[in-house]
């Protein structure tokens, strides 16, 4: 029980915060909002799961990937896939060429399943999927870059051509992926109704039920001796090295580790939006997604949590109100966060919540937990140093 | 191919050399800029794009207000335009230099992330400015249509007028950072900045201009491409992609790299594009950039680049 | 620019909404009572004794604010004149309106916010197929009408859209015709944006050159969204010299594709080029000069001769300054809140079921358009005219030919 205590939930602090993120997300958000605006929090949550994902990856692990996008798309689509086999049973696609196929493939001169859609009829096969065939395509990313050494910003660009890549290949290949309009009208789950009220409901819990649950897994990872070494080789990466660590292997591990909670994200979005398309693979969404963790604090796996509701309220609320000072402002917080608040919200609570009269009793002994997992020392930061 | 006559042939085989040249020139045009802040500064520029737009909306103005008030100049002002282009998005860079950059030498990553920030805002203040709208340059006669050596040779003039202005620009660029003192003061800052600041040289100021001069080629650039693609608020984004491209597989640091890899880039691209259509072109194109990249990564002529 | 008059349009127009309220209020008030509210809103939208609410939705910021600008004008031009000549069964229209902010999951959350939280009686929106699909099934689920206005694909009919733009086949096949007649054309180059519109219209256009016109396709190419390099394809294009280039490329790449089809040398005294994706709109962006010559196959043209259009015209550079210019798809957008109100009117309700049966009549027609006589097939389409455009310099079109009304099929037989 105290390990659990100590590594799930990162002892005193941890826990408390943990609670109350549990609280807000389980409790009162589900109490205070309708269904219309929680099935919105539902869906800003699953971008959490990608802001989570680089907390291990940037935060702690040095590597800026601008890439998320594509294992969020990759799971995303997986789940999309499985529901879009389901809502097109010969029934309900009797007026097409040939029933029973996705009806884009119809429309796209494709007389029968291909072969890579085939295995997606069985859910199980569609969860495993979802958990493996990103990782199988990080390790593969992974293993061929970080052997090579090659990090920094050199690792960001690659990433993001690679997200260019899947957005041209799967815009072009409608017939297979449903192009531009993406994957839509996705209906059943196993004969759920994905699109009732209670289904929204039950998924909105099981959607916040799992980030808790990928948070406090990325709890148990950061306070593991990985967690340590992690830090250690994103502040001094050669030491380690020359400790006799092969540092490729942990970078190839923790962007692994990372690429599934995005896709986790993913397949949640698709169950909760009901669609999945293109515009969420490519530059833009992932580098949103940069922008979610950067605000919330990289260093911090729940503070990015906030941070993603923050920025993602905002844009709501303002792209409802002021359409055109959305850019301005959003362009003003990264701006803002990078300069002033590198740690973002959570770097803003450490520094000011103690000073907090009320707060203090409830922080005090967290001190010592604090030093040990956040150092936050972004300077320090592993550089390309293309120049040297 | 039998019902095609050899002359023909030779004509579209001298054409479609000249696309690959064309497309060779606006892409170093593009990466220029990016390449020299990359390599002497370290720093991601995301707003490069944009820079470029910004140049585009210069020529733009110019434009209207030359046909509003010396519609006599129409000829001559695009000339002048490319000059203003590069004084203003320079001077915005060194403006961002001085605001921003500064600030974040030590953390390239989070040059990246201000950058991005700053080219949403720039995106907007297009929109704002300018409406949403795509707008058109008035060009002056002499750049529209094509030059015919032979009768089925056609030479698009604006295509030679990117390539003139993007030799201009590198030999310019070459002369200024590899024969000029200030060159020699950059070098030496990039290569150590301690010591370059214990000679005297303010490394400060070379650093802020060294940001305003990658700027104003991006200005430049922006106001050639208003001859041959579209001006709008979110134009520059569709660049940045291949720029970044042309900058990481040449190599950092590299002039001469940043020359090859747009050559290797275009031609693969412009050959591929030949016999194959566009979407896959481009999708074949950056996968084989991707793996080299991934065997090669210190890019094709670089110095190293290694962590 | 083009943004300040539409702000200050935006402050106008609120005021001006606001006085026609007060004042038609008055004058259509005997109307009203001959439709109690509790009969012609059985459903509980947002229809009061003297009021109906509707939505629109259109992107006013991100990428696609460029093209759905006009769309939303031309849809608040609509309103404001009925309101001034009565309003809908004696009821003024509000209008709630939303940013889909060019983002596809935006269009379906805010579907569901004007259909379950403000009870809208009928939407105006979407522009792009993607945001249109996505925002479907919420239409379906929550029985909502939603009013779209651009020339798209087809292969889609839903109870709760109507679609006042083109479906291909209405598009495609008057065009293709037309220049096989008048050009005498057999070759055909065809070239698109790569995605499921370009993709979807060469293909009805392929079977319709090779089965139906006994021509022949000798390319055909799609660019990714975005590309501005056409180089290659131009030489492409020079070596199989086709009679007709048939062209769909969208956006900023439609830009670079024209300036650099005119810096080669391929011109209009040398070639015929037919396409599907310009429209005055686009032309602001293209350059007049770049354009010259060239063919666009709209239903809809500014420059189209008859007392409607020219009334419209007039009514809609009041509101949006004398430089605004009205494409396809704007004029297509304004046409939605007259066919809701033609069909509120026919049913006697704003009942969803209700208005969908009576435009299912085949009756719905309106006189007024600024294209000319429309009707609503019962498929949810319009029977309209498909017209060719010969571009000018000045950034307008000459109408060069004129269908008879064809009637939409969006789902052809033989051209699957």
């Amino acid at each position: 029980m105290n390990f659990v205590y100590e590594r799930f939930l990162g002892g005193k602090s941890g826990a408390l915060a943990i609670g109350i993120l549990a609280l807000l997300i389980l409790v009162i958000l589900p109490l205070a909002l309708d269904l219309f605006r929680l099935n919105l929090v539902g869906k800003y949550l699953t971008y959490a799961f990608a802001a989570v994902s680089l907390v291990l990856l940037w935060g702690y692990g040095g590597i800026l990937s601008l890439g998320q996008g594509i294992f969020f798309g990759l799971g995303g689509y997986a789940m999309a896939m499985f529901l879009k086999l389901e809502a097109s049973d010969p029934e309900s696609t009797s007026i097409q060429t040939t029933p029973g196929i996705p009806d884009f493939m119809d429309w796209n001169q494709l007389y029968e399943l291909p072969w890579f859609w085939v295995p997606f009829e069985s859910f199980t096969f569609t969860l495993i999927a979802i958990l493996v065939v990103p990782a199988v395509f990080a390790f593969i990313i992974g293993y061929s870059m970080f052997k090579r050494r090659v990090g920094g910003v050199y690792f960001a660009i690659i990433t993001q051509v690679i997200a260019v890549i899947l957005t041209v290949l799967i815009v072009g290949q409608q017939g297979y992926t449903g192009g531009i309009n993406g994957i839509t009208d996705l209906r059943t789950l196993n004969g759920w109704d994905i699109r009732t009220d209670e289904a929204k409901y039950l998924l909105y819990f099981l959607n916040a039920i799992l980030l808790l649950g990928v948070i406090m897994l990325g709890k148990f990872i950061l306070t593991s001796k990985f967690g340590q070494l992690l830090l250690a080789m994103k502040d001094k990466e050669d030491r380690v090295r020359f400790s006799g660590y092969d540092v490729s292997n942990f970078k190839i591990f923790i962007f692994c580790i990372s690429a599934v909670i995005a896709a986790i994200g993913g397949a949640m979005f698709t169950l909760q939006v009901g669609f999945m398309s293109p515009s969420f693979v490519g530059i833009v969404p992932s580098i949103e997604m940069v922008i979610f963790a950067a605000v919330g604090g990289r260093m911090s796996l729940i503070g990015v949590v906030y941070g993603t509701l923050l920025v993602n309220y905002g844009k709501t609320a303002f792209s409802e109100t002021f359409p055109e000072l959305w850019l301005f402002l959003m362009g003003g917080l990264f701006i803002a966060v990078v300069m002033f608040f590198p740690n973002g919200l959570a770097g803003i609570w450490n520094k000011y919540a103690p000073k907090v009269p009320f707060l203090r009793p409830l922080l005090a002994g967290s001190k010592k937990a604090e030093s040990k997992t956040e150092p936050a020392k972004i300077e320090s930061e592993p550089t390309t140093e293309g120049a040297k | 191919m039998g019902e095609y006559s050899v002359q023909e042939l030779t004509s579209i085989l001298a054409m479609q050399g000249f696309a690959g040249i064309s497309l060779f020139s606006v892409l170093l045009l593009m990466a220029l800029g990016l390449a020299i802040i990359f390599g002497q500064m370290g720093v991601i520029n995301m707003a490069h794009g944009e820079f470029m737009a910004m140049g585009a909306y210069t020529t733009y103005l110019l434009s209207v207000m030359t046909q509003t008030y010396f519609p006599e100049f129409m000829n001559y002002y695009f000339l002048l335009a490319i000059v203003a282009s590069f004084l203003v998005a320079g001077l915005f860079g060194y403006l961002t230099e001085f605001v921003l950059i500064r600030h974040l030498y030590k953390r390239p990553l989070d040059t990246l992330l201000a950058t991005w920030g700053l080219s949403l805002i720039m995106q907007q203040s297009f929109r704002s400015i300018f409406g949403a709208r795509e707008v058109s340059p008035t060009l002056p006669d002499w750049l529209m249509g094509s030059w015919m050596p032979t009768d089925t040779i056609f030479i698009p003039i604006n295509g030679m007028f990117v390539l003139a202005l993007t030799a201009v620009v590198t030999i310019g660029v070459y002369i200024l950072m590899f024969r000029s003192t200030w060159g020699l003061n950059v070098r030496a800052t990039t290569q150590n900045r301690v010591m370059s600041g214990a000679v005297g040289i303010n490394t400060k100021q070379v650093d802020r201009l060294t940001f305003a001069l990658g700027c104003g080629i991006a200005g430049i650039a922006g106001a050639a491409f208003t001859t041959i693609a579209s001006t709008g608020p979110t134009s520059g984004s569709l660049y940045i992609v291949d720029t970044f491209m042309v900058v990481v597989f040449g190599g950092a640091a590299s002039l001469f790299g940043t020359i090859a890899s747009a050559f290797t880039i275009a031609q693969a691209q412009s050959i591929l594009e030949f016999f194959i259509s566009g979407s896959m072109a481009k999708v074949f194109t950056l996968l084989a950039l991707v793996i080299i990249l991934m065997m090669r990564p210190e890019g094709l002529f670089s110095i190293k680049v290694r962590k | 620019m083009s943004y300040f008059s539409r702000r200050k349009f935006l402050g106008k127009t609120g005021a001006l909404i606001s006085a026609m309220v007060a004042a038609g209020f008055i004058t259509s008030t005997a109307i009203a009572a001959d439709y109690p509210t509790a009969e012609v809103n059985t459903t509980g939208l947002s229809v009061t004794d003297d009021t109906v609410t509707v939505g629109i939705l259109h992107s006013l910021t991100g990428t696609m604010a460029i093209s759905e600008t006009g769309a939303q004008e031309a849809e608040k031009l609509a309103i404001k004149q009925i309101n001034e000549s009565g309003g809908i069964l004696g009821r003024q229209i509000k209008i709630i309106q939303e940013d889909g902010a060019s983002d596809w999951p935006t269009f379906a959350e805010k579907s569901r916010k004007l259909l379950v939280n403000d009870k809208v009686a009928a939407v105006f929106g979407c522009w792009t197929s993607a945001s249109r699909k996505a925002a479907l099934p919420v239409f379906e689920k929550e029985n909502g009408l939603l009013y779209y206005p651009t020339f798209y694909e087809g292969l889609e009919q839903s109870k709760n859209v109507i679609y006042t733009g083109q479906e291909a086949t209405q598009q495609i096949l008057a065009g293709l015709d037309w220049v096989a007649e008048e050009k005498g054309a057999k070759t055909f180059y065809l070239i698109g944006s790569d995605y499921i519109w370009p993709r979807t219209s060469m293909k009805i256009a392929r079977i319709h050159i090779e089965k139906v016109l006994g021509g022949k396709v000798v390319g055909e190419e799609y660019k990714p969204l975005g590309d501005t390099q056409f180089g290659s394809v131009i030489n492409k294009i020079r070596l199989r010299k086709p009679d007709v280039i048939f062209a769909a490329v969208v956006g900023g790449s439609n830009v670079a594709w024209f300036k650099q089809l005119n810096a080669a040398g391929i011109t209009s005294d040398k070639q015929t080029l037919l396409t599907l994706s310009v429209t005055e709109d686009e032309v602001l962006g293209i350059g007049g000069e770049n354009l010259e010559g060239f063919y666009s196959v709209m239903k809809y043209f500014q420059s189209l001769d008859n007392p409607n259009n020219a009334e419209f015209v007039k009514a809609f550079k009041e509101m949006h300054g004398e430089d605004s210019v009205i494409g396809d798809v704007t004029q297509a957008a304004y046409l939605g809140p007259w066919l809701w109100k033609a069909a509120v009117e026919k049913a006697g309700s704003f009942d969803v079921d209700k208005i969908v049966e009576a435009s299912r009549t085949g009756e719905i027609e309106l006189d007024t358009a600024p294209e000319g006589y429309v009707k609503l097939h019962p498929n949810h389409h319009l029977w309209s005219k498909t017209r060719i455009g010969k571009w000018n310099k000045d950034g307008q079109a000459t109408v060069v030919y004129e269908s008879e009304l064809i009637e939409p099929n969006p789902f052809p037989e033989g051209y699957q």
